[in-house]
C-alpha cells in the first residue's frame, strides 16, 4: 500500500461533509469519493470451521472468515494482483463494531448479521452451524464492510484499516485506545433513565420513528416467516399427486403416459418451492439489517439525549453554584441550604470560614462553566454531526429499501413464472391421458 | 399445535426484547394422514405409509386389453333427448323433522312420458330409494354414485350452505348420469321419480318389495359370500384386482385435495396478516411510502387470486375425485353381485349333481340361472368399458381444468406484480434491473 493512503488511514475523525451529501442512486456504497472503498477493494471471501481450545481443556469450534483487499487501483488497470487476506471471526467483528460505536457516538454505525438465526421457518436450521446460515451471515459481514468503508468518516479509522490489513495483534491494538472504558460507562449511562427538558426536536422524533421501525420490520418478518412456512407446505402436498399419479398410471393403458408425465410436473412443482424460499430469505436479509439499523439510529438518539441531560444537569450545577457564591458575598440568604439552617442553630461562621468557602465556590464555578462549555460544545457536535448522518442514513435507507421491495416484486414474478410453466406443462399431459 | 408459539406483537418502546420465533414447532402434523410425505427435503419422496407398495402389474389388470363389446356405444351428445335439472334447495320443517328437498326439472322428448315438462320436489331419501331400486332391478349394471349421507369429517354441517350446494350439485350428476344410460334411463321406477307428485311417490314407494323378501336376499347373499365362488372368469379377476388398486388411488387422490386445500386455508390466513404490515409501515415512511402501499396492494390482490384458485380445488376437483372414489364402492359391489350369481349357479349345479330326485325342477332352475348369469356377465362387461370411458373424460377433464385453472391464478398474480414494477420505474424514471445476490 502507498504510504499516502497509509496516512490517510491514520487520521481519525475528520468528516468529509461534502462526500456525505453526495447522491449516489445506482449504490449506496460502490461510488463514494475519499472513503476506503474508493482505494480498496474488500470482499469476505470464504468461511472455514476451526477448533481451538477456549477454555482449560475445552475445546469450541467456531466459523473464521476470510477478508481478502485489494488495491482498486491494481484492479482497475488490469493488473492481476494477489489479494491481501486474513481470517476474522465474528467475535472480532463484534468487538470492531463496538470500538466504531463509541469512538463515533453520533454516527448510525451499520449492523452486523444476527448472531444467532432468527424468523426462523420450519426448514431454516437455528443451528449456527449450518452451512446456507454461515453462508448467509458471510455475506452479512462483507455487506457491514463495505458500508463502513464507504462511510465519510468512519472509513477513515486506522483501527478499521488495521482489522483489513493485520491479523496479527489487532485485538490489543484496539484494546489500548482504552475504548472499553469508555463504553462501560456509556452503557452505564444510556440504560440509566433520566429526564431531558429541551431535547432536540427533530431527534425525538427520530427516536420515535426507529421505535416504530423495529416494531413494524420485525412484525414483517415474522409475518413473511409464517407465509413462507404454509406456502412450502402447499408446494410440498403436491409431491404426493407425483407419486400417486405414477402409481396409478401402472394400472391404465391408454391414461398411463399422459398421468405418469404429468406426475413428473408435479414433483417439480414441489421441489421449486426450495429455491423460491431460499431466495426470499436474501429478501428477510435485507429488511434484517434495517430492523438492526433502527437500534443503531436509536443508540444516536438516546447519545443525544444524554449529553442533552449532562448539559442540562451541569448548567443546573453552575446555576446553583454562582446563587450561592452571591449569597455568601452579600449575606442575603435567597435560597435554602442547609448550611443557612446550621448557622442559624449553631451561630455564625468565622470570616476566615466564609472566605474558605467563597475560595472554593470560585474554583467550582470556573470548573462547572468549563464543563458547560464544554459539554455545550458536545452536544451541538452531537446534534450537527448526528443530524447530518441521520439524513445520509435516511437517504441509504430509502434507496435500499426501495431496492429491496423491487427485488422482492421480481421474485414474485419469478416464481408465478415457474408456476405458469409447470402447469401448462401438467394441462399437456393431461390433454394426453 | 405443539411447539413454540411466535411472540404476539413487542411493545415499541423496549426495542432490546427478543425477537426470535422459531417456528419449526408449528409444522404440520401428519396424524390423519400418515403416508401423506410433506416435508422431504429430498425431493424424492418416499412412501412411508401403509399403502401396499407391490402393484399389480399382471397383463390381467391392464383391462382394456380386453374387448367387451363388438359395437362401441356411441353417445351421441346431439342426440340428447331429455334434459334434467336439480336445484333450488328448500328447507322444510315439520314437527319430526327438518329436511332439504331440491326441485327436480325434466324436459324431453321421450315417448313414453305423457308429458314434454314435469317439475317436482324430491329429498334426499328419495334419491336413495330410487338407487336401491336401480340397483335392485340391474345388479350388474353400473350406476353413478350418490352423494354421501353426511359427513362427519371435517365441519360440515348437514344444513351448511356449501355441502348443500356440492350436494345439489352431484345430485344434478347422478339424474343426468342415469338419464343418459341406456338401459337405466328405460326403468319405470325411475320415470316415477322424474314425474309423480309428492304423495304418488310415497304411496309407489310402498309397493315395492316387502321388507321380508328383501331380508330373503340379504340372507342368501351372505350365505354366498361365505360359500364363495369356485371358479371366476378371469376377465373379472383382473376387474377385481383393478378396481381394488383404483380405489386406492382414488382415496389417495381425495385426500390429498383435501390436504392441499387446507394448507391452502391456512396459508391465506397468513397472507391475510402479512400484507397489513406493508400498510403500517407506509405510514411512517416518506419516500418509501408508495413503494410499501404498492407491495402491501400486491399482496392483497394476490390473496383474493388464492382464493378463487383453492375454490376450484374444494369445489369441483375434490367433489370429482370424490365420487370417484364412492364409484369404486359400486364397483367393488356390482362385482359383488355378479359373484353372487355365480355361487347361486355353482351350488345349484352341485346339488344337481348330488341329488336324484327333483333333477327337472333343479335343471329347470339352473337354466334360469344361467340365463341369468349370461345376463348379468355381459351387462357388467358392456357396462365396464362404458364406465370406463366416462371415467377417463370425467377425471381428464377435471385435471385439465384445474390445471388451466392454476395458470390462470399464476397469471393473474403475475399481471399484479408487473404493474407493480411498472408504477416503480414510471416514479424513477430508468429501468432498474436487480443484481442476483446483492445484500
Amino acid at each position: 500500500m502507498a504510504d499516502a493512503e497509509r496516512e490517510d488511514a491514520a487520521e481519525t475523525d475528520t468528516p468529509n461533509s461534502s462526500d456525505a451529501k453526495e447522491k449516489n442512486v445506482i449504490s449506496s456504497m460502490s461510488d463514494e469519493s475519499g472513503t476506503l472503498l474508493r482505494r480498496m477493494e474488500i470482499t469476505v471471501a470464504e468461511a472455514e470451521k476451526r477448533t481451538g481450545k477456549k477454555a482449560v481443556n475445552m475445546q469450541e469450534t467456531y466459523t473464521v472468515y476470510l477478508i481478502e483487499t485489494r488495491p482498486s487501483a491494481a484492479v482497475n488497470g488490469g493488473q492481476s494482483v494477489a489479494p491481501d487476506a486474513l481470517w476474522r471471526r465474528y467475535s472480532e467483528f463484534e468487538l470492531l463494531r463496538n470500538y466504531l460505536i463509541v469512538t463515533y457516538p453520533y454516527i448510525v454505525v451499520p449492523p452486523l448479521p444476527e448472531k444467532r438465526a432468527e424468523f426462523v421457518w420450519h426448514k431454516l436450521s437455528a443451528d449456527n452451524m449450518d452451512p446456507d446460515f454461515v453462508e448467509r451471515r458471510r455475506v452479512g459481514l462483507e455487506n457491514f464492510l463495505l458500508r463502513v468503508a464507504s462511510h465519510p468518516v468512519m472509513s477513515n479509522d486506522a483501527i478499521l484499516y488495521h482489522f483489513l490489513t493485520k491479523e496479527r495483534g489487532w485485538k490489543e491494538v484496539v484494546y489500548d485506545t482504552g475504548f472499553q472504558a469508555k463504553a462501560d460507562s456509556r452503557i452505564r449511562a444510556l440504560n440509566a433513565t433520566f429526564r431531558v427538558k429541551n431535547p432536540d426536536k427533530r431527534f425525538m422524533e427520530m427516536k420515535h420513528y426507529s421505535d416504530e421501525l423495529q416494531s413494524i420490520t420485525s412484525q414483517l418478518l415474522r409475518a413473511r416467516a409464517r407465509v413462507a412456512d404454509r406456502l412450502y407446505g402447499v408446494y410440498k402436498v403436491h409431491g404426493n399427486y407425483g407419486r400417486v399419479f405414477s402409481e396409478w398410471s401402472a394400472i391404465e393403458k391408454e391414461m398411463g403416459d399422459g398421468l405418469q408425465s404429468a406426475g413428473h410436473h408435479m414433483d417439480a412443482y414441489a421441489a421449486s418451492i426450495d429455491d423460491i424460499l431460499e431466495e426470499e430469505e436474501h429478501y428477510a436479509d435485507q429488511i434484517k439489517e434495517y430492523l438492526f439499523f433502527a437500534e443503531a439510529l436509536r443508540a444516536v438518539c438516546r447519545k443525544h439525549e444524554l449529553s442533552q441531560y449532562e448539559l442540562e444537569t451541569a448548567s443546573l450545577d453552575l446555576t446553583s453554584k454562582r446563587q450561592q457564591r452571591e449569597e455568601l458575598a452579600t449575606g442575603i440568604v435567597r435560597t435554602f441550604s442547609f448550611k443557612g439552617m446550621t448557622t442559624k442553630l449553631f451561630g455564625q461562621e468565622t470570616a476566615e470560614q466564609r472566605e474558605a468557602r467563597l475560595k472554593m465556590l470560585e474554583e467550582q464555578i470556573v470548573e462547572g462553566d468549563d464543563t458547560v462549555k464544554e459539554k455545550t460544545s458536545e452536544c451541538e457536535d452531537i446534534v450537527s454531526s448526528g443530524w447530518e448522518d441521520m439524513q445520509r442514513f435516511k437517504e441509504q435507507k430509502d434507496r435500499d429499501l426501495r431496492e429491496a421491495l423491487i427485488n422482492y416484486a421480481y421474485m414474485q414474478i419469478s416464481m408465478c413464472k415457474k408456476g405458469i410453466q409447470v402447469w401448462t406443462n401438467a394441462k399437456e399431459c393431461f390433454s394426453k391421458m | 399445535m405443539s411447539g413454540n408459539v411466535a411472540d404476539s406483537a413487542i411493545s415499541p418502546t423496549s426495542p432490546a426484547q427478543t425477537i426470535p420465533a422459531d417456528l419449526s414447532g408449528q409444522m404440520l402434523e401428519l396424524d390423519e394422514d400418515d403416508d401423506l410425505e410433506v416435508f422431504s427435503k429430498d425431493t424424492s419422496i418416499t412412501d412411508g405409509g401403509s399403502f401396499n407398495a407391490s402393484m399389480p402389474t399382471s397383463p390381467g389388470s391392464m383391462i382394456n386389453q380386453y374387448k367387451f363389446d363388438e359395437e362401441d356405444e356411441q353417445e351421441d351428445p346431439g342426440a340428447k333427448d331429455i334434459f334434467i335439472t336439480v336445484d333450488n334447495p328448500e328447507s322444510h320443517v315439520t314437527t319430526i323433522e327438518t329436511f332439504i328437498t331440491y326441485r327436480v326439472l325434466t324436459k324431453t322428448t321421450r315417448s313414453e312420458f305423457d308429458s314434454s315438462e314435469y317439475e317436482v320436489r324430491r329429498r334426499y331419501q328419495d334419491f336413495l330409494w330410487l338407487k336401491g331400486r336401480l340397483e335392485e332391478a340391474n345388479p350388474t349394471l353400473i350406476v353413478h354414485p350418490l352423494p354421501e349421507k353426511f359427513v362427519m369429517k371435517g365441519m360440515v354441517e348437514r344444513f351448511n350452505d356449501d355441502f348443500i350446494e356440492t350436494r345439489r350439485r352431484a345430485l344434478h350428476r347422478f339424474l343426468n348420469r342415469v338419464s343418459e344410460h341406456p338401459i337405466l334411463s328405460c326403468n319405470e321406477d325411475f320415470k316415477i321419480f322424474l314425474t309423480a307428485q309428492a304423495w304418488e311417490l310415497t304411496s309407489h314407494k310402498k309397493q315395492g318389495p316387502g321388507f321380508l323378501s328383501r331380508m330373503g336376499d340379504t340372507v342368501r347373499a351372505v350365505a354366498a359370500s361365505v360359500r364363495g365362488v369356485k371358479s371366476r372368469p378371469e376377465e373379472f379377476n383382473s376387474m377385481q384386482e383393478y378396481v381394488e388398486a383404483f380405489s386406492q388411488k382414488m382415496t389417495s387422490l381425495d385426500r390429498i385435495t383435501q390436504r392441499i386445500v387446507k394448507e391452502e386455508r391456512e396459508y391465506l390466513e397468513e397472507l391475510k396478516e402479512y400484507a397489513p404490515t406493508y400498510t403500517l409501515w407506509s405510514g411512517s415512511e416518506e419516500e418509501l411510502a408508495e413503494p410499501l402501499k404498492g407491495v402491501a396492494s400486491c399482496v392483497d390482490r394476490c390473496f383474493q387470486e388464492t382464493e378463487e384458485q383453492v375454490r376450484q380445488f374444494s369445489d369441483t376437483l375434490a367433489p370429482a375425485l370424490h365420487e370417484y372414489v364412492l364409484s369404486a364402492e359400486t364397483l367393488k359391489a356390482v362385482l359383488r353381485r355378479r359373484d353372487f350369481i355365480q355361487a347361486e349357479l355353482e351350488a345349484k349345479n352341485e346339488a344337481l349333481a348330488a341329488k336324484r330326485a327333483d333333477r327337472d325342477a333343479l335343471k329347470e332352475e339352473i337354466d334360469k340361472l344361467e340365463d341369468r348369469m349370461e345376463w348379468a356377465n355381459n351387462a357388467l362387461k358392456g357396462d365396464w368399458s362404458r364406465w370406463q370411458r366416462s371415467m377417463r373424460t370425467d377425471l381428464k377433464e377435471v385435471f385439465i381444468t384445474t390445471a388451466q385453472k392454476n395458470v390462470d391464478h399464476y397469471e393473474k398474480c403475475l399481471a399484479v406484480w408487473e404493474s407493480f414494477l411498472l408504477s416503480m420505474r414510471s416514479e424513477v424514471g430508468d429501468i432498474n434491473q436487480p443484481s442476483s445476490d446483492d445484500s
